[in-house]
């Protein structure tokens, strides 16, 4: 039972993982064809990074990184809340989530 | 025991990431995220985060899925439709997004005294982390519940700003062309 208790993980798989979120976060964002997915997409990159965060905090014995990852989570609900109230204003104003279709600001 | 629940709760995570981005209906893809969202609970906590373990389940998970979810479901949002733009972003994106993982991964895997996590390393007590929070980082804590009220007055300005004008839609319409 010790020796089950003592199985140790490194952080470098850790930061492996938090790297995968990420570029998952990415190819969402560049994929995805709703607006509501893309903003998703969006959240999981945020989430691979806090990972990376935690993993050095605990790395270096330190609760700055910890504290990032608080800070970001503030900013995150900040943008969510922010950001569904623009997803509902351009569906209002052009009754569409495709971003194909959201396409004003292209050149 | 922490290889086995890094293992699964990992896998957990990856499965529900990669399910995101296969979904075409969003309230599935909503639904992944939050299976994403509340592993990586168990993995902060697997590293000893208990407060950010927490707060992820409160604030990620719930507040903010919540939120997703309502929305998903308020504006109906139906199946995303495959166009041209996907298929040129398909094309796009994949290269792009394995030369990311490519060069994440070789400074990971080439960095050097990376430590071990354990079951017995302890954690960092709630305790520990509010006496540098409300010590050295004050003033950083209260510009962010500044921010939180400002995005709240944004929120709500904006979602006012289509039911006062019920005829900014058309207008914009016509700007547009």
């Amino acid at each position: 039972m010790s020796s089950f208790l003592s199985q140790e993980v490194p952080l470098s798989w850790y930061l492996m993982l938090s790297a995968i979120l990420f570029s998952l976060g990415v190819l969402g964002f560049l994929i995805k064809r709703n607006l509501i997915t893309v903003f998703m997409s969006i959240e999981l990159m945020l989430n691979g990074v806090n990972l990376s965060f935690v993993t050095f905090a605990h790395q270096w014995h330190q609760v700055r990184g910890q504290i990032f990852v608080f800070f970001v989570m503030m900013v995150a609900a900040a943008e969510a809340a922010v950001g569904l109230a623009i997803i509902i204003a351009v569906f209002r104003a052009r009754a569409t989530l495709a971003v194909d279709r959201i396409d004003l600001m292209k050149l | 025991m922490h290889l086995i629940l890094f293992v699964v709760f990992g896998g957990f995570c990856l499965a529900g990431a990669i399910n995101l981005l296969l979904q075409s209906h969003p309230i599935n893809s909503a639904l992944s995220l939050i299976v994403v969202m509340t592993s990586l609970a168990v993995l902060y906590l697997l590293l000893g985060a208990e407060f950010l373990a927490a707060a992820q389940v409160i604030v990620y998970a719930g507040a903010i899925m919540v939120l997703f979810t309502f929305v998903v479901m308020l504006l109906n949002a139906g199946r995303e439709e495959r166009t041209m733009g996907s298929r040129t972003w398909r094309a796009v994106g994949f290269p792009a997004v394995v030369a990311i993982l490519a060069v994440l991964s070789t400074v990971i895997l080439k960095a050097q005294g990376l430590g071990i996590a354990r079951l017995s390393d302890g954690i960092t007590s709630t305790a520990d982390l509010s006496r540098v929070l409300f010590t050295e980082l004050l003033l950083p804590f209260e510009v962010t519940s500044v921010l939180i009220l400002i995005a709240i007055l944004g929120a709500v300005a904006l979602a006012r700003h289509g039911a006062g004008e019920p005829d900014s839609g058309s207008t914009e319409r016509t700007a547009g062309k």
